[in-house]
């Protein structure tokens, strides 16, 4: 293909490459640097990543302040995400959860502390005892901004590990020379050019991709580039159809309010005051698991028992709470909703809706964090960890907590099994068109003298998404998505950007970005339609139960070259099996 | 009443003077003016965003989470450093033009876009980290008492809103700023640390906290309500006599 004269293309060797500095990419960081030549590629600068915006906390089962144990800990995990968990990834999470951490202590990490300064903990969604006798303070925290603390504390390992990172640089694609990735190749945001990492291994660490929707806790960013590239090279995606929606977002906003509101005792209410979760959940009430919560909150207001002028939210209520309790444990969040709707939480309860808020799907990967590319198949010197893998600890629904530990037990084994691959692998030779696809897309996008906007198209998706992809689905509103989707492509086409410039062209990304997110809303909308059944985050109003005998098993999607016969479209949706060691699937009750 | 403020509002016309600068096309920065409809919960970052998506593309400004935690949105709004995000439109004064523009004392890129390099080496160079001799193999105690009197520093999102209000670094741009200065503090104020001496030494430099004119101009840009000039002064306090 023919360059144009002006577009630079640089090259790197690494040991190591890692995309994405979030929690995920940091914590791999930490465990490689110090072994191999280690570089960090992200799109933004490292504190900015959206692992800055996780409140509540970190579950690990360290029995600080009551009798806890890590296999209570996996079962809560296996039953939260409605059985369809794989339950050695669950063990791995839970066992190496305490010490996961001890090495953020370790690191500095400034976390609550009981009156004999241990680590504090609290309730949260979904934890418990016994395996479900009662809430169990699990979650390990620092106020209600942990994720910032986690993304603070290892950025300043970072710093003092001096490892490289290019920050900026959006990973548009993943160069592979027979099926074994070489390169990722990267767009400099400041100067326009383009630059190959090539590494021995590679860890995807690029997170979600909540921009699929429009309430939505996500970050602008969140676009899920990284999901999107490796899904084009023919990777299959796990288990998209299981997206979790936040029960308390600030309503109309999307912006989140911790579920450490309802673990430090915050209660939902509807219009005429009714703790309506005793309904839904007796034993545990406002502290079931996100899914649970979230369709009970859509269903008060379906059935008309919402607040507002529209009667389309419902309302947290902390004013039984001290005013030092919330200003200690909950200061952030209580500010976000004076900052954000002029409530005062003190006094006023706070209005909230569920809000688009985790990927439980993404890229497949095993226990060691390498990424698969059928049922079993290792690709080798690939690796994922964090939002944007599937091992699947989370199943059909997170349990809140799960994720920030999720990043730091994954992206460490990440880190460990990336190093120990490089150690004796040979870098797979760059193909010397590497960068071809990434100028070309560019290119293409750059000169395209269509009538459609960008942000118009962003817009619609988000809208049809929202309408018929969110807590509640059905065939019907599925295919409308799936329709609209398609008419998006075909516009997309047809788009326009204003800025040709060179530097700081966020114009042309977010046009680039865009057609991340057409892929990965069509591929949840696809395995959403395909999933006939009810579990967890996924409810098929025309197929309200869980049918074990049929979806007992992880969907696979795969980007193909020829139309499926059944999905209709080019992507084709195959099934595996869940792991199930100790938990046979039981009617799930809180 | 929490009813009237989700309400959606009735929409209201505001005027945006933006400072723009393209290096590839412009001598110099200039203003342009856009006339935008906005709501009652718009924030400034949502007129940015309406301007760019449908009347400029080219308009660029760096932003991630929208609401007041990545802090890449740092901003002049009106003469103040704030966070486009956390900046509630109709809290400004709306039948006046809202001029906005980049943080001061770090070199334009593009438009609202500043480089930041200057300001994460100034942080980088107090160590900021946590420094310990002890090889712990569980979890190191420290009383809630002990954890608290760091705490306000431990919520620093390095927007550098600080330091670009800060006039002794408008002209002096070799000074740490209060930012970097918070960063010390986080970790000379914390049991754990052993490095607070390290620390000390650095900011006891003529660059360091003895620059400080205590303007409070840092204390009232922080969009995480940081007593940032009473973390200044306390640092200074500990070069005097130690930490306390």
């Amino acid at each position: 293909m023919a360059k144009t004269a002006e577009q630079n293309i640089i090259h790197h060797e690494y040991d190591v490459v890692i995309v994405g500095a979030g929690g995920a990419g940091m914590r791999a960081a930490i465990e490689a640097g110090p072994h191999a030549k280690v570089a960090v590629v992200s799109k933004l600068f490292p504190t900015r990543s959206h692992t800055g915006a996780a409140q509540g906390g970190m579950a690990a089962a360290l029995a600080n302040v009551e009798e806890d144990s890590w296999e209570w800990h996996t079962f809560d995990t296996v039953k939260g995400g409605d059985y369809l968990v794989d339950q050695d990834a669950a063990e791995i999470l839970a066992k190496e959860s305490v010490q996961a951490v001890i090495d953020l202590e370790n690191m500095g990490l400034p976390f609550n502390r009981t009156p004999d300064g241990k680590i504090d903990q609290r309730r949260f969604g979904g934890h418990t005892r016994d395996h479900g006798k009662a809430p169990v303070r699990r979650s390990c925290y620092a106020a209600d901004r942990t994720g910032h603390m986690i993304l603070q504390t290892l950025y300043q390992n970072c710093v003092k590990l001096g490892i490289e990172f290019y920050n900026e640089y959006y990973v548009l694609d993943l160069a592979m020379n027979d099926g074994k990735p070489a390169a990722v190749v990267a767009y400099d945001l400041a100067t326009g050019d383009i630059h190959v990492f090539a590494g021995k291994s590679i860890i995807f660490a690029t997170g979600g991709f909540g921009k699929i929707y429009k309430t939505t806790s996500n970050a602008h960013t969140l676009t899920g580039d990284g999901v999107g590239i490796i899904f084009r090279k023919g990777i299959p995606l796990e288990d998209m159809e299981f997206y979790q929606f936040h029960p308390t977002g600030l309503a109309g906003l999307g912006i989140l309010l911790s579920e450490a509101a309802r673990g430090e005792g915050g209660i939902l209410r509807n219009a005429s005051g009714e703790r309506f979760m005793e309904r839904y959940a007796p034993t545990i009430k406002d502290l079931a698991p996100r899914d649970m919560v979230a369709r009970a909150m859509a269903n008060e207001v379906r059935e008309g028992r919402g607040g507002g002028p529209n009667k389309d939210y419902v309302f947290l209520d902390l004013t039984h709470l001290e005013p030092a309790v919330i200003d200690a444990k909950l200061p952030d969040i209580t500010e976000f909703a004076r900052t954000y709707l002029g409530v005062e939480p003190y006094t006023e309860q706070v209005p909230v809706f569920p809000t688009a808020h985790y990927a439980m799907g993404g890229i497949p990967t095993n226990i060691k964090a390498e990424v698969l590319s059928d049922n079993d198949t290792v690709v080798p010197g690939l690796y994922a960890a964090g939002e944007c893998a599937c091992v699947s600890v989370h199943g059909a629904n997170r349990l809140g907590t799960n994720s920030l530990l999720d990043i730091n037990v994954f992206g460490k084994r990440a880190g460990q099994y990336a190093v120990e691959y490089a150690k004796t692998a040979k870098q797979v030779p760059v193909p010397a068109d590497a960068a071809d696809e990434v100028v070309a897309m560019l290119e293409k996008v750059r000169k395209a003298k269509g009538k459609e906007k960008v942000a118009q198209l962003r817009k619609e998706l988000q809208e049809t998404m929202d309408k018929n992809a969110q807590v509640f689905r059905t065939e019907e509103t599925l295919n409308e998505a799936l329709e609209k989707i398609q008419e998006l492509r075909g516009r997309y086409e047809n788009i326009s950007i204003q800025d040709q410039g060179k530097r700081f062209n966020t114009d042309l990304l977010e046009a680039i970005e865009l057609g991340f997110l057409l892929d990965l809303a069509e591929v949840t909308v696809i395995t959403c339609r395909e999933r006939r059944e009810s579990r967890g985050a996924h409810l098929r109003e025309d197929f309200p139960d869980r049918d074990d005998k049929k979806f007992m098993v992880h969907s696979m999607a795969y980007l193909t070259d020829k139309q499926d016969k059944t999905t209709k479209t080019n992507i084709k949706v195959d099934w595996k099996p869940v792991v199930i060691t100790n938990y046979q699937p039981m009617e799930r009750k809180y | 009443m929490a009813e009237q403020a989700v309400q959606a509002l009735t929409s209201f016309k505001v005027t945006l003077f933006v400072r723009r600068f393209d290096p590839e096309v412009d001598q110099e920065p200039k203003w342009v003016d856009y006339e935008v409809e906005m709501y009652g919960t718009d924030r400034v970052l949502d007129a940015l965003h309406k301007i760019k998506w449908e009347i400029d593309g080219s308009l660029t400004f760096r932003r991630s989470c929208a609401h007041g935690v990545c802090g890449s949105d740092a901003m002049r709004i009106n003469g103040r450093n704030r966070l486009a995000c956390k900046t509630l439109i109709k809290d400004l004064d709306i039948t006046q033009p809202i001029y906005i523009e980049p943080i001061k004392g770090l070199p334009v890129e593009k438009d609202l876009i500043v480089d930041m390099n200057p300001f994460y080496q100034a942080y980088k160079d107090i160590n900021p980290f946590l420094i310990a001799s002890d090889k712990p193999t569980k979890e190191r105690l420290q009383s809630p008492e002990d954890r608290a009197r760091y705490d306000d520093t431990t919520k620093c999102i390095l927007c550098a809103a600080c330091t670009t209000s800060c006039p002794v670094f408008w002209t002096d741009g070799q000074y740490f700023g209060p930012a970097a200065i918070v960063n010390a503090h986080r970790f000379i104020f914390d049991s754990r640390d052993e490095g607070a001496e390290l620390r000390i030494d650095i900011l006891n430099d003529k660059e360091g906290v003895w620059r400080c004119r205590t303007t409070f101009n840092c204390t009232e840009a922080c969009p995480r309500g940081i007593e940032v000039t009473k973390a200044i002064a306390e640092v200074k306090q500990a070069i005097l006599r130690g930490r306390a």
